[in-house]
């Protein structure tokens, strides 16, 4: 029974951070069985896994490969994916507070899990071991899985039958749940909505997340009372 | 350009992506404006993530669909503070059986 003392002694981002490696880590064998299907060998598939790694872009980059487009257009289909990356980054530097070769190790691990996890914290330590412990769990896991899915295909079939897409987005809102009792917040989440519902139905995959960004800069940068209530 | 160029190319601009906030100077940041606006980003990133993931279909349009309804109770689980995993399972067997049902 001494595991099971040691779980409950594990703290939130601990958990958080596992839970959600294993959720993403399931989608690492659609990866795989999805870059082997659009034509990449095993050895190019893990290769995004491992240097790419952004699911998101790494799904796009198959998409466009498979589908018989450039290589050209799947470079640019996978950077507009990861572009929201480079804005995570910049708030998790603050967070993290690093400096020298941990950045670089740090910024390897910066997507939608690690970061979402992070800000779903209530203390900096709690904020920096969300981090760490998301990013290092979902990469250990996506890369298994990825390397699992290329070699034998989707043998456990699609993810959703499992209802696992609904459980990453609902992972992604309870981590910022806590955060949308502030009214900045709460507002940017609402025009980020908005924005994104508009765009969408015009614009490349990868736009309707990144035009969130707006959102961040129109609440951020407007006039407020003189005494600002900091979370 | 092959694809193994393609796929180094892609992985090489993801990391400059990623690295890119690592490298802005400490001093650049120290902007009141600029501390307000960053810690808005994954909050606005995330929300429009999470519409995507469940409540936009393929060509962007508003869809309710096993999804949709998946977050609808993980919004109710979250408001009855239910904790994290829970919230995951729920999401998940929801979606899981509306599909079921629905085909």
């Amino acid at each position: 029974m001494r595991s099971w003392g040691r779980a409950n002694r594990l703290s939130p981002a601990t958990r958080q951070g596992i839970a959600v490696g294993v959720a993403t880590g399931a989608y690492g064998i659609g990866c795989g069985a999805l870059g082997v299907a659009a034509g990449l060998s095993v050895p190019q598939t893990m290769l995004t896994s491992l240097l790419l790694f952004s699911g998101g872009s790494q799904f796009a980059f198959f998409g466009v490969v498979g589908a018989g487009g450039s290589a050209g257009t799947a470079v640019a289909a996978s950077t507009l994916l990861g572009l929201r990356n480079a804005f995570y980054s910049v708030q998790m530097a603050q967070v993290l507070r690093l400096s020298g070769w941990r950045r670089l190790l740090a910024a390897h691990l910066t997507i939608d899990e690690s970061t979402a996890v992070s800000i779903g914290q209530a203390t900096p330590s709690e904020r920096r071991r969300g981090f760490w412990v998301t990013g290092l769990a979902v990469f250990v896991l996506w890369n298994l899985m990825t390397l699992t899915g290329a070699l034998i295909g989707d043998a456990l079939g699609d993810p959703r039958t499992y209802g696992l897409d609904a459980a990453a987005a609902a992972a992604f809102l309870a981590l910022l749940w806590p955060r949308l009792r502030g009214l900045d917040p709460l507002a940017t989440a609402v025009v980020a909505v908005v924005l994104s519902v508009a765009v969408a139905p015009f614009t490349p995959a990868g736009v309707p997340v990144l035009v969130a960004v707006l959102a961040a800069l129109v609440v951020g940068l407007s006039p407020r009372p003189s005494r600002v209530p900091r979370p | 350009m092959s694809l193994w160029l393609a796929v180094l190319v892609a992985c090489g601009l993801s990391y400059a992506m990623k690295l890119s906030g690592y490298l802005v100077p400490p001093q650049a940041l120290d902007d009141e404006r600029v501390r307000r606006v960053t810690p808005l980003l994954p909050v606005a990133l995330l929300s429009a993530l999470i519409l995507t993931q469940s409540l936009l279909d393929e060509a962007g349009r508003l869809t309710l669909d096993a999804r949709a309804a998946g977050l609808a109770v993980a919004v109710v689980a979250l408001m009855a503070r239910a904790p994290f995993l829970l919230v995951l399972a729920l999401a998940a067997l929801t979606a899981g059986l509306v599909r079921m049902v629905a085909g």
